[in-house]
């Protein structure tokens, strides 16, 4: 849909050497890496000494916790560009990034409450730190949707989502800094996890496991904007035809 | 200085018809009072300082979000909105004059509210008060920006709170635990200075990124 011979792509610049990549191939890798970071989870990486199997969770919660981070620093960076640069294709590629990132942002929230409830009996646990953090992000973001969608497209709608999103990645920071604070007053005794050293196969896990979810994001990422975009282009061929 | 001149006189504009038309700042004294009395019944009995800290920040966190709703409404609905983001001055100080009238209205809010508090529930420190001051500040600074983006949206004063709450989650940990202290906090002063940072941080993002709010 986007390939480099088509017409369409011939008059819209390229942004970058990895948008050369075809999605095909991406699809491709996606699949290869996805299952052999199956494989490495539930065959290679050893059981936890304390939570046994179910541990085996944490190679994807903290892996798609890391890629939806990645998808909304990602969207910022565009909007950056979209308020600096006044780049018009940076508004719709900000907001398919944080799109994504929503999409793991639910994953990470599912996950993390699987994981609390096998590992300490409860669905949700105000100390854990990350799925408060992505709770409130989660809303953040919600309201993203809300924003952008009550707004007619066009260059307001553009600078608005744009400034929100610069909003997100500062309120990333601040909300863990504050959440940190508020430990002291929400819960007095800080959950302590004693797991296995980090490193041999369970890091080798690990990282396939990232690698695998941040190319699988990237793979959304280029399907969904490749379908906007000719969604973008029918519209306005409909438009001149008219 | 020709910059302060112009927010000067921005704000002056919105605390003259304020104090003409008296739209707001009855509202927002009502609305704290009758918030205090609601709560008094939600938490029968004798409810704990932790408890009643709680619900003085709630209280605080809606009537600035009545206040920060109406901010741009008018200027919205009077069609001034265009006549400012023409006039001769920097964006940004229709941002900071804005902020400025909307703190003066929530602080007056607040000069009743808080001896209200004391006389309702428990007394009011000092450390409360400076965590008032500076939440304050935040809650001003980041709400008047939301709310110049939510007037420009259909949804329009409908939106704040959407875009608000989570950005006030760091307002309300700091002023929480300024306002809860010793001996649930030990140091009350650690929420202050994260209040302070906090308020630094976002009104260098509003400042300057509101002329992408307001122009196209």
């Amino acid at each position: 849909m986007s390939s480099p011979s088509s017409p369409a792509a011939a008059t819209i610049p390229a942004v970058g050497r990895t948008s050369r990549i075809p999605p095909p191939a991406l699809a491709v890798a996606s699949l290869v890496l996805v299952t052999t970071a199956l494989a490495f989870v539930f065959f290679v990486a050893p059981d936890d000494a304390n939570q046994g199997f179910s541990q085996r969770i944490f190679y994807f919660h903290v892996s798609i916790a890391f890629t939806a981070y990645a998808c909304f620093i990602a969207g910022a960076w565009q909007a950056l560009r979209h308020l600096w640069k006044r780049d018009p294709r940076a508004d719709l590629a900000s907001y398919v990034c944080i799109h994504q990132g929503l999409i793991f942002g639910t994953l990470v929230l599912l996950t993390g409450s699987i994981w609390a409830r096998i590992s300490w009996g409860h669905w949700w646990l105000w100390s854990e730190d990350e799925l408060v953090l992505f709770l409130v992000l989660y809303l953040f973001y919600c309201a993203y949707f809300m924003l952008r969608f009550s707004v007619d497209p066009g260059p307001q709608r553009a600078n608005l989502s744009a400034v929100y999103a610069l909003f997100g990645v500062v309120l990333i920071p601040v909300s863990f800094a504050a959440i940190r604070l508020a430990k002291t007053f929400v819960h007095p005794e800080v959950f302590h996890l004693d797991g296995p050293a980090f490193g041999g196969w369970i890091l080798v896990t690990y990282c396939i496991t990232q690698v695998a979810l941040l190319v699988l994001a990237y793979t959304l990422y280029r399907l969904e904007i490749g379908g906007k975009r000719l969604d973008l282009r029918l519209r306005r061929l409909r438009e001149a035809l008219a | 200085m020709t910059y302060l001149r112009d927010v000067g006189a921005l704000a002056r504009k919105d605390l003259l018809l304020e104090l003409r038309a008296r739209d707001t700042l009855p509202a927002m004294l009502l609305f704290i009072a009758a918030t205090f009395v609601i709560f008094h019944f939600v938490l029968p009995g004798e409810p704990t300082r932790l408890e009643t800290s709680g619900l003085l920040w709630i209280a605080i966190l809606f009537t600035a979000l009545l206040g920060l709703g109406r901010a741009f409404v008018p200027e919205r609905e009077q069609r001034t909105m265009d006549g400012l983001v023409l006039a001769p001055c920097d964006r940004s100080a229709i941002w900071l004059a804005k902020s400025i009238a909307t703190l003066a209205f929530l602080v007056a809010a607040e000069v009743v509210a808080l001896p209200l508090y004391a006389l309702f529930f428990h007394s009011v420190g000092w450390t409360t008060v400076a965590a008032v001051a500076l939440a304050d500040l935040g809650i001003c600074g980041v709400g008047t920006f939301l709310g110049a983006m939510a007037v420009a949206t259909r949804a329009r004063d409908l939106l704040l709170p959407l875009l608000f709450l989570p950005l006030a989650l760091p307002i309300v940990v700091g002023a929480v635990g300024a306002t809860v202290g010793p001996p649930v906090v030990s140091s009350p002063g650690r929420y202050l200075a994260f209040l302070a940072l906090y308020d630094l941080l976002f009104a260098v993002i509003c400042w300057a990124s509101f002329e992408y709010v307001v122009a196209e």
